[in-house]
């Protein structure tokens, strides 16, 4: 039988830079995480969110979970789930626009920096779906790859040694 | 030479490495004319078997030219056509002697390590982490074979690269895991995984005479090429594998049930799947045992389990009662390839088997990595890989 020959070439190295943005994006969002998480006080005022600590770790465990999966052999689900959490996150910090001065200001910021790195969240989840879709490449048709020579039909049984064969057709008589 | 080296997780690269040298005077190195990838090998590429260090040559199906041999080495000569077994065999020690060439109790160089971590060490392999010996693989140019003069297959001339290669250890695998059925023509044999081990599997049930073999998966390119052998295919993601299995037997499950895939079952929709890929993800669970559980209880009373597939440490959830109380047989073990392979080369040379028929792909190594990931994602109907250094 002969073996097919694939057209396209293959990269030499398996690891893309799709693959190592997503690896990034799990450790920042696990270090953002554990800041959010043991220290809400200090993030809140850098992003004019002041005195909603509760609502930041609540946020910490979740960029945590999203990073530990971001890590993982299958990150695309939780590279989504990170855009999904930036959105929030945009939601939540719209409300310090209505503070004043320097707290204002930080939220702007702190929007304009989450609406970048959300904008790389998606760039680095499409391409991964892009890059690890079954529908890539051919479809082919393997129904003629029985691997027995002699056809399908004729090799059921026909690895039995001879005399073993002769008494388990009798017992197959028998029993159906 | 160029090779195919591990340097992290699904991080695979053509290198250019040391070329190996003869260590011992039973070793031989040989010119690889073929290699392929393994199944096996993606637990590797997703880091999930502990034991491997960044810079390790992967590959445990490899065939080649003899180029080198040691002065002990009777066994061998320059130019001779080989198959090498991906257990590391010395033929002398006990367990050798007694055919279970995948414990040899000389060949891991690390047996100390593996004495830790499985109560005592298996054989040695190629590629295959620090615990089974930590020896270079063989999806490279050249191959340091260490007791080359038992740890080979001779290839007949007849004979073409693609059909002797998965004598390493695909098409034993499977006959071993369809042998260690018993099989009985009366028989309902079902098959767990059509990947390459799986296809292997299920042709040697069919040749073994089962009455019926049942082929189960998610990708219709592997169906059809179970089918294309005369299984009956099962999609489990389109009916249930339970209820149709005790359908095809009459409401009593299969006599024997073959799981050929292992610690990374790909179902998605049941919750025992969820919970293991949580827990593995999160580090606290190394395999996700689905089929060792949907075995366990489909299997008719007083059948065999049989269990190809690779499993790398601990399990969770697997519900050893119904094993009790159904009086089931578990049979498993990494492949004694040479106890069967004589015999595997005279049914190839018969006509009976030609286990090319699961080479979907052939490229050169430099491809390796990429073909690495086109098999992870099982893309462009990909089933087995061999690369042609």
């Amino acid at each position: 039988m002969e073996a097919s020959t694939l057209a396209t070439a293959r990269p030499d190295k398996s690891l893309t830079l799709t693959d190592r943005m997503a690896r990034n994006l799990g450790w920042f969002s696990i270090g953002l995480g554990i800041a959010e998480l043991v220290a809400p006080g200090k993030v809140g005022r850098a992003v004019g969110l002041d005195g909603q600590e509760n609502v930041l770790r609540a946020y910490g465990v979740r960029e945590i979970g999203a990073g530990v999966g971001a890590l993982s052999i299958d990150p695309a689900p939780f590279i989504w789930s990170r855009v999904a959490g930036d959105l929030l996150d945009l939601g939540t910090l719209a409300q310090g626009l209505k503070g004043q001065g320097e707290a204002k200001r930080n939220a702007a910021i702190a929007i304009g920096a989450v609406a970048a790195i959300t904008l790389i969240d998606v760039a680095v989840a499409l391409s991964l779906g892009k890059e690890r879709a079954r529908e890539r490449g051919e479809t082919r048709d393997y129904s003629d790859r029985s691997g027995f020579p002699s056809g399908a039909a004729k090799a059921r049984g026909a690895g039995r040694p001879k005399e073993e064969k002769k008494i388990a057709t009798r017992e197959l008589e028998v029993t159906t | 030479m160029k090779a195919l080296v591990w340097h992290g997780k699904q991080d695979i690269r053509y290198d250019t490495v040391p070329d190996p040298e003869i260590e011992d005077g039973r070793d031989a190195i040989i010119k690889v004319t073929s290699c392929a990838i393994c199944g096996s090998d993606l637990h590797l590429f997703h880091n999930l078997m502990p034991g491997m260090k960044p810079g390790d040559i992967v590959g445990h199906e490899t065939m080649g030219e003899v180029v080198e041999v040691g002065k002990d080495n009777k066994a061998l000569k320059k130019g001779d056509r080989i198959v090498v077994p991906f257990t590391i065999i010395c033929g002398e020690c006990h367990q050798c002697r007694k055919g279970n060439f995948s414990v040899c109790e000389r060949t891991n160089r690390n047996k100390d390590l593996g004495d830790k971590v499985f109560g005592h060490a298996t054989a040695g392999l190629f590629g295959y982490t620090h615990l089974t010996g930590g020896y270079s693989g063989g999806q490279a140019e050249y191959l340091r074979v260490p007791f080359a003069d038992a740890t080979h297959i001779k290839v007949p001339d007849s004979m073409t690269d693609e059909q002797a290669l998965f004598l390493s250890d695909i098409f034993p695998t499977g006959w071993q895991a369809a042998v260690y059925c018993d099989i009985e023509p009366t028989d309902t044999v079902a098959v767990w995984g059509c990947g390459p081990v799986g296809q292997m599997t299920i042709r040697s049930a069919i040749l073994l005479g089962a009455k019926q073999v049942i082929a189960i998966d998610r990708l219709p390119e592997r169906l059809a090429m179970a089918a294309a052998a005369g299984a009956i295919p099962i999609n489990f993601e389109e009916e249930s594998v339970i209820e149709r299995l005790n359908e095809l037997t009459n409401g009593k499950g299969p006599e024997k049930c073959i799981d050929a895939v292992g610690m990374e079952a790909h179902a998605t929709s049941s919750v025992d799947a969820l919970y293991d890929r949580a827990k593995q993800m999160t580090m606290m669970e190394t395999d996700r045992p689905h089929v060792l559980r949907e075995m366990m209880y489909v299997c008719r009373p007083g059948g065999t389990l049989s269990i190809p597939g690779v499993y790398g440490g601990v399990l969770d959830k697997v519900p050893f009662g119904m094993v009790m109380n159904k009086g089931l047989t578990i049979r498993t073990g990494q492949t004694h390839v040479n106890r069967w392979a004589d015999d595997l080369v005279r049914r190839i040379e018969e006509g009976q088997i030609d286990p090319s028929f699961v080479i979907t792909h052939t490229t050169g190594l430099d491809e390796g990595p990429g073909m690495y990931r086109t098999f992870e994602h099982k893309q462009d109907d990909c089933i087995k890989v061999v690369l042609k250094p």
